[in-house]
């Protein structure tokens, strides 16, 4: 048992628990933020995806020692209102079904557009391949990663995300 | 418009609304001091005559029950917008919650389930969708009478729209909210038939371009919750290591070491598997990896089953006539017929298939202390039956079980399978406090319940024209319906209405068909899987049309045309696909391929336009179309939605998935090692809705059927080679290619 700070969106965490206790576990359980999902264990399928410093990762396999002292964000933290313009994006494309993997989507596609705020299709799905989604939404994600980076561009996210799916954005 | 789910109380709407005053009207229940210290359940099984569905606050909030689980497929959205539509509520003032396992009052009317409470089949609005509209429109005639004898005028003078009952004649509105501050309900609910009901064309909600979901908006800031999220004081937290095979008998070589681990509380010997119980998610799952099980699978019926052994035995039975072959589809007599014509034979193969359900299977159970009632929170295609069992376990009665509604994070089919609450449950009563049961994912993979492995042997005839005069389907499979519906599967001696699904040719002009299924009885726990039986069966039966085309020297798609001829909506939807696909236009060095699938009286038709890498093997999907006909459409966003949905998993199992079996257990653990389809594979789908007016019939699983076929035929006009094995994988197209 050891006592680990760090910051969880935003604001100053300690916990007592094992240092190589999973990230997740911590999140879920202690912290009691459960937007962040298990779905395997093993990094395969991303819905437990949180950033680590602005980097995502998956909490899944990140033993607690490693946030020591860093910023972790978790879907809860990504806007205080679900005003981020992915999630504007993903209302507006109705993206979710299931919705269980979609905390995980959205935080990997937050990771891709802080550092590419207008990514082509290819590298939407380059960033995206990790995140599995059984409903079968990725289409629906595409588009509205698409819209999101239109959103920033300008107003006009609908001409964007449908460019974007087309592989032409 | 706000979705709110209150899973704290759970099935306690009524309660909660009932306890706060009285501050709003719920139809069908008669206020009375008696009712206030009755459970929830309780109280809402005292309307079991009446109107359950539809509370209205005095701020003018609507409450809608929805009697289904919510999946992904949209019925926390679809079911009260029904209601809403024929109550005429301000839609933006709508609210959905979850109703409770009640099926005299709850239960879906639709044929295949005759009242019980199950989420399956796609069968949510074409069972609820009248009922539910007159109980809206029910709702609506009590609204306007308590108007009419308040204002005192004919209550054939009142309008209603949009939240408000309107008074034209005098200028006169009163908002829904304000009515239920003086409102009464009547005992017997008024008379409604579907006369009173509206047209179509008078449909305000019901067809809107976008409606937005009721659920989306908590899906993408992580409030929704999940049966993974549900908190109960006190909780313990268990794995449970699953027989792999059915009945097999676990020794433990490790337990005393486990035990003492930090955080475990117990490990627990059980009929069913080994559970380890510990104080966190993270401690139970490291006792459970530390755990070492052995299995006896001598004493399981599935013992020795080796799924590709098993190919030749099954081949076998494909092909002898004196195995017990019972009837699934029947018109004519084919073996009179066969031999006055020309005849083409195939044989067909798909792999068994996990769900991978994104969340891993998960239940909370708390048994009260003397053991006589529980309560389970879980997200569940089918609570009801969790409520029986666990009563059954506990020697109690079905309402003393409460079981609170979560967001399913898939289903898919398995989550019909009440299971996991059972094993929760038991573990509750044995550690005496609320368990929260969370499979790991290996775990959860170990307790498969698959689609079954199939073998299908097909036969047609044509006569001198060239027209299909015969057709023969036998089936070779675990039959589903024996474990995932025994009491179907027992009253009709033996047919599985699940896994025979897509059998049947009732779209298609064949004067002489016979379709049969023979049981392959292994032991392995063969499970719904999206699209059930069609799945695989049009697989075969779409692919081999197009074998018997080219034997009459037909084309695929004029072939279909041909057939569907007096099923005009078949026909259209084939025709729709066609356009809209382009389906004759030539593409250098790609193959186009049509299939056709009608399921729960729904139509659709695929196109796939597909290119073959000879080398990998690989097969690239370019494009796939889809038509499809639903009748009445709800939420047209969402029909798309689901069909794309349905396509990628069926673009899934059509070339990656599939599990094999040693000793009769599955010989997978995670995704590494059964790899779903990911974001790059999927191809642009393009779907199309040919909408009619006949009433509405199911959308979830419809995308899936089609998929398979339309690539294999799409694959067999590019290259001339025939692809009969599900996945469709490199090597198998390899192989195929030669």
């Amino acid at each position: 048992m050891t006592t680990i700070a760090f910051t969880i969106n935003g604001k100053p965490a300690r916990v007592e628990a094992d240092e190589d206790t999973p990230l997740l576990w911590i999140i879920r359980e202690q912290l009691k933020l459960t937007g962040t999902k298990f779905g395997c264990g093993i990094a395969q399928c991303g819905a437990c995806t949180v950033h680590v410093d602005g980097e995502p990762v998956r909490s899944c396999i990140t033993p607690l020692q490693i946030v020591a002292g860093r910023r972790v964000t978790t879907i809860e933290g990504l806007s205080p209102d679900s005003s981020h313009p992915l999630q504007r994006a993903w209302i507006e494309e109705q993206v979710p079904q299931c919705g269980y993997c979609q905390s995980g989507q959205i935080m990997s596609a937050a990771a891709l557009l802080k550092r590419n705020p207008h990514p082509t299709r290819a590298q939407i799905v380059e960033a995206m391949n990790g995140n599995i989604c059984r409903c079968g939404t990725y289409n629906h994600i595409i588009r509205a990663i698409g819209r999101a980076a239109g959103m920033t561009q300008n107003e006009h996210g609908t001409k964007h995300a449908d460019a974007v799916l087309r592989g032409e954005g | 418009m706000t979705a709110h789910l209150d899973h704290e109380t759970g099935n306690g709407i009524a309660r909660r609304d009932f306890v706060k005053g009285a501050a709003g009207l719920t139809f069908g229940f008669a206020l009375g001091a008696g009712l206030l210290n009755r459970s929830a359940q309780a109280f809402a099984a005292e309307a079991s005559t009446l109107n359950a569905w539809i509370t209205i606050g005095t701020d003018g909030t609507v409450t809608l029950m929805c009697p289904s689980a919510e999946m992904g497929q949209g019925v926390f959205t679809s079911l009260p917008l029904v209601l809403a539509e024929e109550l005429d509520a301000d839609w933006s003032k709508v609210r959905a919650e979850f109703a409770p396992p009640i099926p005299p009052i709850y239960g879906n009317p639709h044929p295949f389930f005759n009242g019980a409470q199950i989420t399956a089949g796609s069968t949510a609005v074409p069972g609820y969708f009248q009922p539910l509209r007159i109980a809206g429109a029910q709702a609506r005639r009590i609204l306007i009478d308590n108007v009419a004898g308040r204002w005192k005028v004919p209550a054939a003078e009142l309008t209603t729209a949009n939240g408000f009952v309107i008074h034209s004649k005098s200028g006169r509105r009163i908002s829904y909210g304000d009515i239920a501050k003086f409102a009464t309900v009547p005992k017997e609910p008024p008379k409604v038939t579907a006369a009173d009901l509206k047209k179509p064309s008078q449909f305000k909600l019901i067809g809107r371009a976008n409606i937005g979901r009721l659920d989306v908006p908590a899906k993408v800031n992580g409030s929704a919750k999940y049966g993974i999220d549900a908190d109960v004081p006190d909780m313990v937290h268990a794995c449970v290591v699953e027989a792999p095979a059915e009945g097999a008998k676990a020794t433990v070589l490790n337990s005393d070491d486990v035990s003492k681990m930090k955080g475990i509380a117990a490990v627990i010997p059980l009929p069913f598997g080994v559970a380890v119980v510990g104080n966190s998610v993270a401690a139970a799952q490291a006792g459970r990896k530390a755990l070492k099980v052995t299995w006896d699978t001598t004493v399981s019926p599935a013992k020795g089953f080796d799924s590709e052994a098993a190919k030749q035995e099954y081949a076998r039975l494909g092909q002898d006539r004196k195995a017990l072959a019972r009837t699934a589809y029947k018109v004519g007599e084919v073996w009179d017929v066969f031999p006055s014509t020309r005849q083409v034979e195939a044989t067909y193969w798909s792999e068994f298939c996990y769900h991978a359900q994104m969340e891993p299977m998960n239940a909370v159970a708390s048994v009260s202390a003397d053991g006589k009632s529980a309560e389970i929170w879980t997200g569940t295609q089918f609570g009801a039956l969790i409520a029986f069992i666990v009563s059954g376990i506990l020697k109690t009665t079905p309402d003393k079980i409460i079981v609170h509604q979560y967001y399913l994070g898939g289903g898919y089919g398995r989550r019909i399978g009440p299971d996991i609450a059972i094993q929760a449950a038991i573990l509750s009563s044995i550690v005496k406090k609320p368990v929260k049961l969370l499979l790991t994912r290996e775990d959860d993979l170990a307790a498969v319940h698959p689609r079954p492995m199939s073998h299908h042997v097909l036969k047609a005839g044509v006569d001198k024209n060239n027209d299909v005069l015969a057709w023969y389907h036998r089936l070779v499979a675990e039959n589903v319906s024996a474990l995932a519906a025994p009491p179907s599967y027992e009253a009709s001696g033996g047919d599985d209405l699940i896994g025979w699904r897509g059998l049947d040719q009732a779209c298609y002009d064949i004067p002489h068909a016979l379709a049969e299924g023979v049981r392959a009885n292994n032991g392995i726990r063969v499970w719904p899987w999206r699209g059930i039986g069609s799945g695989y069966n049009k697989f075969a039966a779409e692919a081999f049309l197009d074998e018997v085309a080219a034997f009459a020297g037909k084309d695929p798609l004029a072939l279909r045309l041909e057939l569907t001829r007096f099923q005009p909506r078949a026909h259209a939807v084939i025709k729709a696909v066609a356009e809209m696909s382009d389906y004759a236009k030539k593409r250098p060095g790609h193959g186009m391929g049509i299939a056709f699938s009608d399921y729960h009286g729904t139509y659709t038709a695929g196109v796939a336009e597909v290119s073959v890498d000879r080398q990998s093997g690989k097969i690239t999907v370019h494009n796939y179309w889809l038509a499809v006909d639903p009748g009445i459409v709800l939420q047209p966003a969402h029909v798309h939605a689901q069909l794309e949905s349905a396509v990628v998993f069926a673009l899934s199992a059509a070339f990656i998935e599939q599990l094999a079996f040693k000793d009769g257990i599955a010989q997978a653990s995670n995704f590494n090692d059964y790899p779903v389809l990911r974001m790059a594979d999927v191809p642009p789908i393009h779907t199309m809705i040919v909408a009619t007016e006949n009433p509405p019939t199911g959308i979830g699983e419809v995308g899936v059927p089609a998929v398979a076929p339309a690539i294999a035929n799409a694959v067999a006009q590019l290259t001339g080679k025939r692809l009969r094995h599900l996945p469709m994988t490199p090597q198998r197209v390899k192989k195929a290619l030669g």
